[in-house]
């Protein structure tokens, strides 16, 4: 018995023997190790989530408060030259629903839903019926309507931003401005020519949300929006109006198929109208049909007829062939080359070249036509743009036909002095005119303003001739001329009557298409105003009879809105009053 | 020493708080600001359909029918009308009460 021997001996406890065994060394240190172990995987740890995978971490963060919003941007207006509303956009909501969760809802909340879309419940039950897992429900919904959908908070009923566009002037601009489908795709006219600076780029931004889905902070915008670029016409809206109401009034009291008017102001080669009938409204374009739709101004090419007259006279008097007063032969209102034959609408007798223009002599052109070879009558067409399109920009421009000179027969140039076995279109035809307007320079067209007031052209004849012609051009207005009817009150115009035959399957059917081309004021011309009737079945066909009122009316009115002052002594007119739009 | 700390622990509590209260006021004002935003865009729209409506007012086709049926305007005929040159520009402003 040691250990009591030992406490007998008066030991105290702590100095037990027992509790004496000294502790292992390598105990206390495996302890140490092991908490410093722990300790550095913590920071290993620490450092992998904090630096290394830093990236990864952070974006599961980010994706429970931050979102990427789109912000949208609207498609760019189109203005007429004075600002005036062509075409805007304006937000509207479309209503869609996930049929699967909006099976739910009570037909009271059903009721509600349909008599806000005006629609009937059945209608939406039909669509909700749907198996399909997104339906819409009504699309281009206005704004208000839908914020009361959203009132309702219906399960499975979803809205989406879109835009409609909408065309105020609707079918007096149609063909200028064209239409967008959906998406804001420019499909027709300055919407589809424009396309790439009428689109807006929605852009995009990064924020932080709050639990109730309030914007708390904007992280950094990642895309700025881009609204679209507004358009300004060249167009005057006033003088779209007139050529529009006139073009509709002359193709409507002659009972013809189709027209067209345009417009162009002669200092800057700006296109002030455009007007083409029929027709159509851009905001509701349900059964449209190819006629309606067609830009004829543009896109369809005819044989001008007599309107060319004054090209060929033109031409003799730049290379010296004729002088203005020049006696040419048109008796007896026949001529005959190789097995053809043509003729004058009316016999004349012996004619001056100016008298030529005036009462439109076919074999007065003709034998003037046929002075000269057919490679100089080509380098005339050419430069005055037939052959070419306009180059406006705009879809379907068309170049129309005008043959190489080398296949060329006698009878096929005399009948293209006076506008047959060529075709070109109005606008074309417009536009040639713009070198007896500017003293024979040839104009570049323009269907947006231009900031510029005065704009040159390409010098096709000399100043002299186109001055000479303008008189002729006058002269034909006159009563002895072929479009007493187009004449304006207070103006002194110009212009030349065009009736062609049409040509239909190869041959000239006895269709007709009337037109009249003009400049005024003939002292300092300012505009150039073209009209066009396609198969006048009224009674009257010729161009004076046909077009020259319309002429008369668009020119005196465009003149009137562009305050050009009066060059000719006021007249009493046979213009009946009170018939004018305003 | 002791005390010392206790001064500096007291100075991060009040940064602390201070952080958290401008940055609950940040987030205040940037609700307003987008706000704001949110109804200028909203006049925006307003503006551009206000444009629209007035426009739909102001076609001339409705103005002419305006003039002629409810108005009875008439154009004048050539007879009714009467030019007057264009005033060459003034050059100085008249006197007042120049006889």
């Amino acid at each position: 018995m040691v250990v009591r021997q030992r406490s007998s001996r008066g030991h105290r406890f702590t100095e037990s023997p027992v509790l004496q065994l000294a502790l292992q060394g390598w105990r206390s240190r495996t302890v140490v190790l092991l908490l410093m172990a722990a300790f550095g995987a913590l920071v290993a740890r620490g450092f992998y989530l904090q630096v290394i995978n830093n990236d990864f971490l952070q974006e599961k963060g980010d994706s429970r408060y931050r979102r990427d919003i789109e912000v949208s941007a609207s498609r760019g207006k189109i203005t007429d030259r004075n600002g005036d509303m062509l075409a805007v956009s304006t937000p509207m909501k479309s209503i869609w629903a996930i049929p699967g969760d909006a099976r739910t809802l009570a037909p009271d909340q059903k009721r509600q839903l349909a008599a806000l879309l005006e629609i009937s419940v059945r209608e939406l039950d039909g669509k909700l019926g749907s198996d399909k897992t997104f339906v819409f429900i009504k699309r281009q919904v206005p704004p208000e309507t839908a914020d009361r959908i959203a009132a309702l908070k219906l399960t499975g009923v979803h809205q989406e931003k879109e835009y409609r566009r909408y065309y105020p002037t609707g079918e007096m601009t149609a063909h200028i401005v064209g239409f967008t489908g959906v998406d804001d795709k420019g499909l027709e006219g300055v919407e589809l020519a424009f396309q790439q600076s009428l689109l807006g780029h929605p852009g995009s931004r990064s924020v932080i949300r709050d639990r109730r889905g309030n914007i708390i902070e904007d992280v950094r915008a990642l895309k700025p929006p881009q609204d679209g670029k507004d358009v300004r016409l060249a167009m005057d809206s006033k003088i779209q109006y007139l050529a529009y109401s006139h073009l509709k009034t002359a193709v409507e009291t002659n009972k013809a198929k189709a027209g067209g008017a345009v417009v162009i102001d002669a200092r800057t080669g700006e296109v002030l109208a455009l007007a083409n009938w029929p027709t159509y409204n851009p905001n509701n374009r349900q059964h449209l049909s190819g006629a309606q739709l067609r830009n004829r101004a543009l896109t369809d090419t005819f044989e001008p007829g007599s309107v060319m007259k004054p090209f060929t006279a033109a031409l003799a008097l730049e290379k010296g062939k004729v002088r203005f007063d020049t006696i040419i032969n048109c008796a007896p209102g026949r001529l005959t080359i190789g097995s053809a034959t043509i003729s004058d609408a009316h016999p004349h007798g012996a004619l001056t070249v100016a008298q030529v223009i005036q009462k439109s002599s076919n074999v007065g052109t003709a034998k003037i036509a046929l002075s000269f070879p057919p490679k100089e009558m080509w380098d005339m067409f050419n430069s005055v743009g037939f052959g070419q399109a306009p180059n406006l920009g705009f879809p379907g421009e068309v170049n129309g036909r005008l043959r190489p000179w080398k296949t060329w027969k006698p009878i096929e140039q005399a009948t293209m002095s006076y506008g047959h076995g060529v075709s070109i279109s109005l606008m074309q035809l417009a536009r040639a005119y713009t070198v007896f307007a500017r003293d024979g320079e040839l104009m570049p067209l323009s269907m947006v303003r231009l900031e510029e007031t005065a704009v040159r052209g390409t010098a096709v004849f000399a100043p002299h001739t186109a001055r000479e012609i303008r008189n002729m051009l006058e002269m034909a207005v006159q009563p002895e001329g072929t479009a007493p009817k187009a004449r304006v009150p207070g103006y002194r115009v110009g212009g030349k009557t065009g009736t062609a035959y049409k040509v239909e399957g190869g041959v000239y059917a006895k269709k007709y298409v009337a037109s009249f081309v003009g400049v005024a004021p003939i002292s300092e011309p300012r505009l150039v105003v073209a009209v066009m009737i396609d198969e006048p079945s009224g009674g009257a066909h010729y161009g004076g009879d046909v077009a020259g009122p319309a002429f008369s009316q668009i020119m005196g009115g465009a003149l009137r809105t562009l305050g050009v002052l009066p060059d000719a002594p006021v007249q009493v007119a046979d213009a009946k009053a009170g018939k004018a739009p305003l | 020493m002791v005390r010392f700390n206790m001064f500096l622990l007291l100075i991060a509590v009040v940064c602390a708080l201070g952080v958290v209260t401008s940055q609950h006021r940040a987030r205040k004002l940037f609700q307003d600001l987008e706000g704001e935003q949110e109804r200028a865009r909203q006049l925006d729209v307003e503006y551009g359909q206000l444009q629209l409506e007035l426009s739909t007012w102001a076609t001339h086709p409705r103005i002419e029918s305006i003039a002629r049926d409810r108005l009875k305007m008439v154009v004048p005929d050539a007879l009714g009308r009467v030019v007057t040159p264009p005033v060459p520009p003034v050059k100085a402003a008249p006197k007042k009460g120049a006889h």
